[in-house]
């Protein structure tokens, strides 16, 4: 078994959890931490495929690729937050 | 004598409500007026695109001279042009609309401020996914477009609103993250993104399995059944603009990127096909009788969708894997019909609901007031809906039908009769209850609601029923510059 197919197959397996929490998880936030794992999982897998053997440099492009990834999952993880905390009032305002 | 630069058109058609979106969320005062008016000049660019594809076939654009695999091409087609002319038509009407909606007495401040920046950030968004030629930048127009309808939903800013809001920001936010997994997938296995590789690539299992999650994940953005849950709330209780918006456009993009990868990326399997058209049919059922119990007009409109979807992917199926080369006509006939007659058909529900007060439906035959050409849009556009001659609802319907008869498959064509009935049965609660007059407790009210208002839904119902005598020409122009031919 190589390294880089065990830290392959550790990416896919973050990823399995964090979609497993997000199907399950009934609490907001959990719901986001788990969506969190998920895209984590998946940019370890990309960072996983442009490791090359040391003489040769690692591919740029999957390294670009994730650093988008993390930029849109900030926002949306921004978003998300926002969201369920406008929620969390409403319902402390509108329940007595 | 100096040559004028020619202007690009696919880059002003991403560019121009970016722009926009910047601009109107800088000056919060002018946000209607530099809405509308952004929203017109990537009307305009679209115009001068379709004549382009039309005079030369498709357009390519390579931004910053990279070039692919690496650089991002934005590629105009036929079926990309038609469909970027269906969001931007579409939308410039339901800004019309908006305009009336969010007046300011019926709408608050924050309502009108936010709504301009966020839907022309969801046009760049749903004008740069049809333009795309590879998946990662697929991916990023996903979530610009997830998070543009995210706001738009909770837009109204009550409980509901923002309890599904946050149900769909879940939905969709899982569905780009499997399709990521997927694009990871693809790049390990071929080392390029662009739809050039993913069609000449070799068949291999990760590519297999990239394609199953990119496929799960759009499944999940468009609501097919039964990962249809977080729709009926998020459509139904948006603002009726912002419904229009979800539900006419946002949903789409998800079947077009679905529509090009299984054409890019062959399904191993017909059974696969025929699971797709089974839940297909499932939609169809579920969805209808959830129309026929629901209590509220807008979720009423909302649960058609999901029967309209169903019939997209039921569209798609109709004969088997060797038809899915003559399959995507229907499809995107049937995209086309929905986008046109859902944006009307929200925006009329919203005029009823703003007229009448409520949009019960079992009430809706006592209510003295009668906003009569809002009533009149709403059975135009269920018409299309239904699918009767002559609208393009009809010819979506039939070129399915003509398809699923010629390979055999009867049972598709025994799903879309069921179907077609049951829009009847469901738009017909609403019809009767426009048309009762007996359970009134005060005479019919004065004012009937012929508002300026009503125009735009009116114009996207009338389309809805006068585009289907285009089919022809529409369906020509879309097989400019092969879209599932040679490779792009």
């Amino acid at each position: 078994m190589t390294s880089g197919l065990i830290f392959g197959l550790t990416g896919i397996a973050v990823f399995a959890i964090g979609l497993f929490g997000a199907l399950v998880m009934v609490e907001p936030l959990r719901r986001v931490l788990a969506l969190k794992l998920c895209s984590v999982g998946a940019g370890f897998l990309l960072v996983v495929g442009a490791w090359r053997e040391p003489p040769e440099a690692p591919d740029p492009v999957p390294h670009a690729l994730v650093i988008t990834g993390i930029v849109v999952m900030i926002s949306a993880t921004a978003v998300a937050l926002a969201l369920i905390r406008r929620l969390h009032m409403l319902e402390r305002d509108t329940d007595d | 004598m100096t040559e004028l630069p020619t202007i690009d058109w696919p880059t002003a058609v991403v560019f121009a409500p970016l722009a926009g979106a910047i601009l109107a969320f800088a000056w919060p005062r002018r946000a209607a007026a530099l809405g509308l008016a952004s929203v017109l000049v990537t009307a305009g660019a679209v115009a001068a695109l379709a004549l382009q594809v039309l005079a030369e076939g498709a357009v390519l654009t390579r931004l910053g001279n990279w070039g692919a695999p690496l650089g991002i091409d934005l590629r105009a087609d036929g079926l990309s042009t038609v469909l970027l002319a269906m969001t931007v038509g579409v939308g410039a009407f339901v800004s019309l609309g908006a305009l009336d909606s969010y007046a300011p007495a019926r709408a608050d401040d924050r309502t009108r401020r936010y709504f301009w920046p966020l839907w022309l950030l969801l046009l760049t968004g749903l004008n740069g996914a049809f333009l795309s030629t590879d998946v990662f930048n697929l991916y990023v127009m996903l979530e610009v477009i997830a998070l543009a309808a995210v706001g738009l939903t909770v837009l109204g800013g009550g409980r509901a609103a923002v309890r599904a809001g946050l149900d769909y920001m879940y939905a969709s936010i899982l569905g780009a993250l499997l399709f990521l997994m997927g694009v990871g997938f693809v790049y390990l296995e071929l080392g390029r993104l662009d739809f050039a590789g993913l069609i000449a690539a070799e068949p291999a299992p990760a590519l297999t399995a990239a394609l199953a999650l990119m496929i799960a994940g759009l499944l999940l953005k468009t609501a097919l059944f039964p990962l249809h849950f977080w729709l009926p709330g998020a459509h139904a209780n948006a603002t009726a603009p912002a419904s229009a918006l979800l539900s006419g456009l946002v949903v789409k993009v998800s079947l077009y990127v679905f529509l090009r990868l299984t054409q890019y990326m062959p399904l191993p399997d017909e059974l696969l096909v025929t699971l797709i058209g089974a839940l297909g049919a499932g939609a169809i059922l579920w969805g209808g009788i959830q129309a026929l119990r629901a209590e509220r007009l807008k979720l009423l409109v909302a649960w058609s969708t999901v029967v309209q979807i169903g019939l997209i992917f039921v569209a798609f199926a109709r004969a088997g894997q060797v038809g899915l080369a003559e399959s995507w006509k229907a499809v995107a006939l049937l995209i086309l019909a929905h986008a046109v007659a859902k944006a009307g058909m929200f925006l009329a529900a919203g005029r009823i609901k703003d007229e009448v007060g409520h949009d019960r439906i079992a009430d809706l035959d006592r209510s003295p007031i009668r906003p009569t050409l809002a009533q009149f849009t709403f059975a135009l556009a269920a018409i299309s809906l239904i699918g009767l001659p002559p609208s393009l609802g009809f010819a979506g319907k039939w070129v399915l039908m003509e398809g699923a008869m010629a390979a055999g498959y009867w049972h598709w064509v025994g799903v879309t009769m069921i179907g077609t009935l049951f829009s009847v049965a469901y738009f017909s609660r609403v019809l009767a209850s426009f048309l009762r007059f007996d359970r009134m407790r005060s005479p019919v009210a004065e004012h009937q609601g012929w508002a300026l208002a009503d125009a735009a839904p009116l114009i996207l119902a009338l389309s809805a029923l006068g585009l289907g005598l285009a089919a022809a020409p529409i369906l020509a122009f879309m097989e400019i510059g092969y879209p599932f031919g040679a490779t792009p």
